[in-house]
């Protein structure tokens, strides 16, 4: 002990009691040891806490006679669901229903993400920008969406906007191929005929050709002075080039699936549901406007003094904002932008209020019902949330080491 | 060496990566002006900041700008690259006006290099890659090019070994001189210094200082703002004194340190170099 003086404190009257408070006093006080103690009692406080509540629910379970274990997920579903992008039919399992249910959330997660930043970033900017009516215009945008509440959005695009379509038999119509009324978004679906894969794959050696492309241009106009001559125009003869060349040999027929009105909907061809239309624009839209301000603050933190520099140097408006200002406003912007990824993939779960087939609507609320394994199915509906969470978390962290300043 | 011999060596390092300049414009620029300012007058709202401005900066001519704070001697030079905008006179730079056209105004910053007191180096890219950055986006430069080019001026300011270090591993004498650098790699007409040692250690001051005094001697277009009165003496062909957003006085530095010929000049040198 290397405190004689605390040491000397209780030493009044040397009883065996007396020591052994008088050690425990200075174990409290040292300064290494003070901590551990704080975190073991916290442990045990954790750990008691999560040993009482799942006796407490097994008990429970218990004596209502409810059967614990994921036998359930074997079981044939017997309902319907609107959208899905694997296979299913009422007699598919409760573990399809999962399925169903994930892929309908990533689906619209995954499209809300991409759209979101776009808008948002194109809305940032626009708020700064010199010009007085775009300022203006997206700083009402930003204003109304983001202080309206997301359900109530959701409820407008579906109830007030997307409900005022016309029905089937009045849809507006693009030719004979597109579609938009009451019940979604109708458009043609190709159909893959014997050569039609070869022009598909085709097609994606064109654009992975024309990106290389695109790539060596940029490379060779950083590295020499002057691009590719005529890059723009020799990307656009390959991507128009190769696919048609294919075609023409492998004298494939391209087919479609074209949408059909019969009875009183479409049938046929690819559809986007209402429900899909509607919670996508909310989503996309809200987190947009909080995106838009994320960017905002971040451009706004690079100091006015690197543009002037930027200026002084020549640099016009458009290149100063992509090579000077966004990677240095990136360090601010990546973690809000993280926390509005987030934000969105868990407020997809408000699907539920217009019935689009989403994890919660399908799993964590029809087949709970059916089932009544509330333990088990809300514990995988939240695993799976937490899971899309994380990576989502790790994922811009990576990034956002890699944009972050080296200072000394 | 004669002065015009001089400026030709200083110009020969420019045409290299310029279309050449035939002997006769360039002779013909050496006796021209190559800044010239007319009744400029700028104002923030009410205030008034630039009075009547006219100054003509002949090529290869160095230029001290002193005055007390507020008086509008940043404003000033800020508004020969059009970092400030003014609303009544003309400025035109080597035979271009600043107009609204942002042609113009590009082929003005092109041609103007500017050095700042904050040296507003831009801190997410390495030292190398600040100096190349305007070579290879404006100036259309390769690579290779550029970063020899910047390894030289580099060089020049004597700071080649860290390049690849980013701005906020240096010390602020360092990044200033890397600034400067960085000006320099756009081989400009002109630079402007914007009190360039106001905001560094004292220690570090002379580092910048003696750059720029070479600088001066090979013969570079230079307009400072500055408070070193020494560098004035050893440098400047005319030191201007600002008051007021009015120029109070211009002269020869001899005559001006002296004989100033106005009351508030001489109070300002007396305030400047009594210490």
């Amino acid at each position: 002990m290397s405190d004689p003086e605390g040491a000397s404190i209780n030493n009044t009257s040397s009883g065996p009691v007396n020591r052994l408070l008088n050690s425990i006093l200075l174990l409290w006080r040292d300064a290494s040891i003070r901590p551990l103690i704080m975190q073991a009692v916290v442990v045990l406080l954790v750990v008691a806490m999560g040993a009482w509540v799942i006796n407490n629910t097994m008990n429970n379970l218990e004596t209502r006679g409810i059967s614990t274990g994921f036998d359930f997920l074997s079981q044939e579903a017997g309902f319907g669901i609107l959208q899905s992008l694997v296979e299913y039919d009422e007699s598919h399992s409760y573990g399809r229903t999962f399925t169903v249910g994930i892929l309908n959330t990533l689906l619209v997660s995954v499209l809300g993400i991409f759209f979101a930043t776009v808008l948002g970033f194109l809305m940032g900017v626009a708020r700064l920008s010199p010009n007085w009516l775009l300022a203006r215009l997206s700083s009402v945008f930003i204003e109304t969406f983001r202080n309206i509440p997301l359900l109530l959005q959701i409820f407008f695009w579906y109830f007030a906007v997307l409900a005022a379509l016309p029905h089937p038999r009045q849809s507006y119509a693009l030719g004979d191929a597109l579609f938009l009324n009451l019940r979604g978004f109708f458009f043609p679906k190709p159909v893959m005929e014997q050569g039609l894969s070869a022009v598909f794959i085709s097609c994606l050696v064109a654009v992975g050709l024309a990106l290389f492309l695109r790539y060596k241009h940029r490379k060779q106009r950083v590295e020499t002075g002057k691009g590719i001559s005529g890059a723009p125009y020799l990307m656009a003869a390959l991507i128009v080039g190769i696919p048609a060349i294919t075609w023409w040999l492998s004298g494939a027929t391209m087919t479609f699936d074209m949408p059909e009105l019969k009875g009183f909907n479409f049938r046929g061809g690819l559809s986007i549901i209402p429900e899909l239309g509607a919670l996508l624009l909310a989503l996309t839209i809200y987190t947009a406007a909080f995106i838009a301000e994320v960017v905002r603050a971040g451009i706004e933190s690079v100091q006015k003094g690197q543009k002037e520099a930027a200026a002084s140097l020549g640099l016009k408006p458009g290149k100063t904002l992509s090579l000077v200002v966004i990677p240095q406003a990136m360090k601010v912007i990546v973690p809000p932008l993280t926390n509005q990824y987030l934000n969105l993939a868990k407020n997809s779960s408000l699907a539920t209020a217009i019935g689009y087939p989403d994890l919660v609507n399908v799993f964590a609320g029809t087949t709970l019902n059916q089932t009544g394994q509330a333990v088990e199915v809300i514990a995988m509906t939240m695993a799976v949330y937490l899971t899309i969470s994380l990576s989502v978390s790790l994922l811009m962290n990576i990034y956002n080491k890699r944009v972050a300043l080296i200072e000394r | 060496m004669s002065e015009a011999e001089l400026q030709q060596k200083a110009t020969t390092a420019d045409s290299a990566a310029k279309p050449t300049v035939s002997i006769e414009r360039e002779l013909t620029q050496a006796q021209a002006n190559l800044i010239e300012i007319n009744g400029l007058n700028k104002w923030y709202g009410q205030f008034h900041v630039l009075r009547d401005i006219d100054l003509n900066v002949r090529k290869g001519e160095k230029i001290v700008i002193c005055g007390p704070s507020g008086s509008g001697k940043s404003t000033l030079i800020r508004c020969i690259n059009c970092l400030e905008e003014h609303q009544q006179g003309s400025i035109v730079v080597d035979g271009t006006r600043l107009t609204n056209d942002l042609k113009n105004i590009e082929t003005i910053r092109r041609e103007v290099g500017m050095v700042f007191q904050q040296f507003n180096l831009f801190p997410h890219l390495t030292i190398l890659e600040n100096c190349t950055l305007a070579p290879i986006w404006v100036r259309k430069q390769s690579r290779k090019d550029a970063e020899k080019l910047a390894m030289e001026y580099l060089e020049r300011v004597r700071i080649p070994d860290q390049a690849l270090k980013y701005p906020g591993q240096l010390s602020g004498g360092q990044q200033q001189r890397v600034a400067i650098a960085r000006s320099l790699c756009m081989n400009p007409e002109v630079m402007l210094f914007d009190e360039p040692t106001s905001a560094l250690d004292p220690e570090m001051i002379k580092e910048v200082l003696d750059v720029m005094i070479e600088l001066a001697q090979e013969g570079m277009t230079m307009i400072c703002v500055t408070h070193e009165m020494g560098f004035a003496r050893t440098v400047a062909d005319r030191v201007i004194f600002m008051d007021e957003g009015q120029i109070i006085e211009q002269a020869p530095p001899e005559e001006f340190f002296n004989n100033p010929r106005s009351e508030r000049t001489q109070k300002f040198l007396g305030q400047v170099l009594n210490h």
